[in-house]
């Protein structure tokens, strides 16, 4: 055998050591992604989109045409009441439209106290993300976990209680299992997946 | 010279070639396609049975292949029904363990067909069952719900698994207490004074002037006496259709119109388009959908509910019920209905009291509106603001709002009837087949429950905080 072939060899056995290495952290979801960017950068940047969107709808659309300048109400049957959305249903809405469009990411709005019980908890990063970004304001939540066969990166962003309209709400709702919200609070969290492998 | 074996083989090869042409031919001819039914049909789909690639869009498309085909007829439907469980809900990883149970975006999931055996209400397929598959624990969040078996949650008049439209616990609360009929009961769009009732939903035509019947445009041979002397009183030559307008028709891709004596469906979808597409996506018309020919037209004697004898091979079109060249939108609404209807709820229409009304409004002894016809609960009037143009137009999907029998309170009986007489009436199947001569049996507790659960819970209720708007 000659010594060329012997490189070919050792090249081809890095490489494939290299695939197989890139693979399996991929894999365990070291937080790249295979473009290069960390998962969580990614994650971040899409919430920072999204937390931006939502405090602009409740600001500016539900909070100033409902509570100040009452021309207008916001219901959860917008539809039949020719209301606007709540807050929480245009960011439903937008994850739903979103999930049809790509699979690269998923987001949802949940909550340890929610009104729509479909929005608890109900994975164990769930249950330790929402209770992390509740317990330290401020802070995010990073973890991993397998659903459906697939391992996805997770991440938890606070959702806090950015105008009177959110307190005021879910304090009243026959729902809401909690009723003393304050302005500032946080009362769920965003969650962002994206998933690690194929 | 020829052996016997060798004529044995010679016999086998041509009938195995006979035989493979012909199952190769029944293959590609959509209405021949009998030796390859696996097995009865539903009730919604027994009509296009011999129509595979209805639902097989592709032989080797798989469940996605049918889930398309399911979505390309249902789709629409589901959506203006502002479904409960769409597949979108689904898309959420979050729910992976729950489609690991139930793949609830797929409909073949619950609605398999083939399956006689397994197939009960509604095209179900699952046990009746299944909602505790996701909703096991709903006792604990609505003490109402103890100790109920997960059997009824749809079949007692609770809950739907799509529709709630008429369903959802603040829609009930809203229409609690309402009296059992409304002091001036009105079909709600049939009385609207300020929305039009079109019949015509074609923007491009033009309106002209009337036309007397010299003025008819058709070959000289087809204007008989008869048919112009209709026409010309005809509401249609008073707008200016001539007979050109229903009568010349292209066929398949060609680019010149032709003229052809019966052009059934063709002649009217011009102009009637709303009415045209309803018609074929509901069991009247549905044989006729462009993508299922050369099926033959709907047949009364192709029909699984009881139908009258002297009308089995009548073909279902839309002469067949609104007339040809002097069309009657009342007959069309009652008389031609039980022309082939033979049933138990049909026969039981006429000295009902909804049949008393109708004849009332038709003799102009009360209000547009007030009287209730077949076509009032099957083919009801809807809105639409399609194209920025509000108006009303009449559905001809007779399965619309159908099954399950709560789609009817919103569309129909909500006009006229308070919400809890209307979900008891249609709990009531004796009731119905009676014709709704009478009180209903059934009691659907939904309401009550909603009452009790809204004063036992909290204050105020998310819309009262946005609830007081300043006046326009």
């Amino acid at each position: 055998m000659t010594s060329r072939s012997h490189s070919v060899r050792r090249i081809s056995v890095l490489a494939g050591l290299g695939a197989a290495s890139t693979l399996l952290m991929g894999f365990l979801g070291f937080g790249e992604s295979k473009g290069g960017l960390p998962f969580k950068d990614a994650a971040d940047m899409l919430h920072a989109v999204m937390e931006a969107d939502r405090r602009v709808y409740t600001r500016v659309v539900v909070q100033r045409l409902t509570l100040q300048d009452k021309v207008i109400t916001a219901s959860e049957h917008y539809a039949d009441e020719k209301a606007l959305p709540l807050p929480a249903q245009m960011f439903r809405l937008g994850a739903e439209a979103a999930a049809e469009t790509t699979k690269k990411f998923s987001y949802s709005l949940l909550s340890l106290t929610p009104i729509n019980k479909q929005n608890n908890a109900r994975t164990d990063v769930e249950r330790k993300g929402l209770d992390a970004v509740a317990n330290n304001k401020g802070e995010s939540f990073y973890g991993d976990e397998q659903l459906g066969g697939k391992r996805y990166f997770t991440a938890v962003y606070p959702d806090t209680a950015v105008a009177e309209a959110c307190v005021k709400c879910h304090n009243a709702h026959k729902d809401s299992p909690r009723h003393d919200f304050k302005l500032g609070d946080v009362m769920g969290g965003v969650v962002i997946r994206i998933p690690v492998s194929d | 010279m020829i052996t016997s074996k060798t004529r044995l083989w010679l016999a086998w090869f041509i009938a195995s070639v006979t035989g493979g042409t012909a199952l190769v031919a029944a293959m590609l001819s959509p209405g021949h396609q009998w030796p390859f039914l696996i097995g009865k049909m539903t009730s919604g789909h027994h009509q296009i049975e011999l129509a595979c690639k209805a639902c097989h869009l592709s032989p080797f498309g798989g469940k996605q292949a049918l889930q398309e085909a399911c979505v390309k007829c249902h789709g629409e439907e589901l959506r203006k029904s502002k479904d409960s469980h769409p597949a979108k809900k689904f898309n959420d990883p979050r729910n992976a363990d729950r489609l690991e149970k139930l793949n609830a975006q797929l409909c073949l999931s619950c609605h398999r067909e083939h399956k006689p055996q397994l197939t009960h209400a509604m095209g179900v397929t699952v046990p009746d069952d299944f909602c505790a598959l996701c909703h096991a624990d709903i006792a604990k969040e609505r003490s109402s719900h103890k100790g109920l078996g997960f059997s009824g949650c749809a079949n007692a008049g609770c809950h739907n698994y799509h529709d709630n439209q008429a369903l959802y616990e603040d829609f009930l609360v809203k229409h609690a207490g309402e009296p059992t009929t409304a002091a001036t009961p009105l079909v709600a769009l049939k009385a609207a004074p300020d929305l039009e009732q079109t019949a015509s939903s074609a923007q491009a035509f033009e309106p002209r002037g009337p036309l007397a019947a010299d003025m008819a445009d058709g070959p000289v041979e087809r204007r008989g006496e008869t048919i112009l002397a209709e026409w010309s009183a005809d509401i249609h030559a008073l707008k200016g259709v001539n007979c050109s307008d229903c009568h010349s028709i292209k066929i398949g891709n060609a680019t010149e119109r032709v003229w052809v004596d019966r052009p059934g469906l063709a002649g009217c979808q011009g102009c009637h388009v709303d009415q045209a597409h309803s018609f074929i996506d509901g069991k009247h018309g549905m044989r006729l959908r462009p993508d299922l020919q050369p099926l033959a037209p709907m047949r009364p004697g192709l029909a699984e509910k009881p139908m009258k004898v002297s009308a089995q091979s009548k073909e279902i079109g839309c002469t067949s019920c609104h007339g040809a060249h002097s069309f009657d939108t009342v007959r069309a609404q009652m008389e031609a209905c039980l022309g082939c209807h033979d049933d138990s709820h049909s026969k039981a229409y006429i000295g009902s009291p909804h049949h008393s009304l109708w004849l009332n409004e038709t003799s102009k002894q009360a209000p547009i509106g007030s009287g209730v016809s077949c076509a009032s609960c099957h083919m009801p009037r809807v809105r639409t603001d399609d194209g920025g143009r509000p108006r009303s137009f009449t559905n001809h999907n007779q399965n619309a709002n159908l099954r399950p029998t709560e789609k009817m309170v919103r569309s129909v009986c909500g006009d006229c009837h308070g919400l809890q007489f209307a979900l008891d009436a249609l709990a009531d199947p004796a009731l119905a087949l009676r014709n709704y001569a009478g009180q209903p049996a059934a009691k659907v507790e939904g309401i009550e429950w909603a009452i009790k659960r809204r004063e036992a819970k909290a204050p105020l209720g998310i819309d009262a905080i946005t609830k007081e708007r300043k006046s326009p």
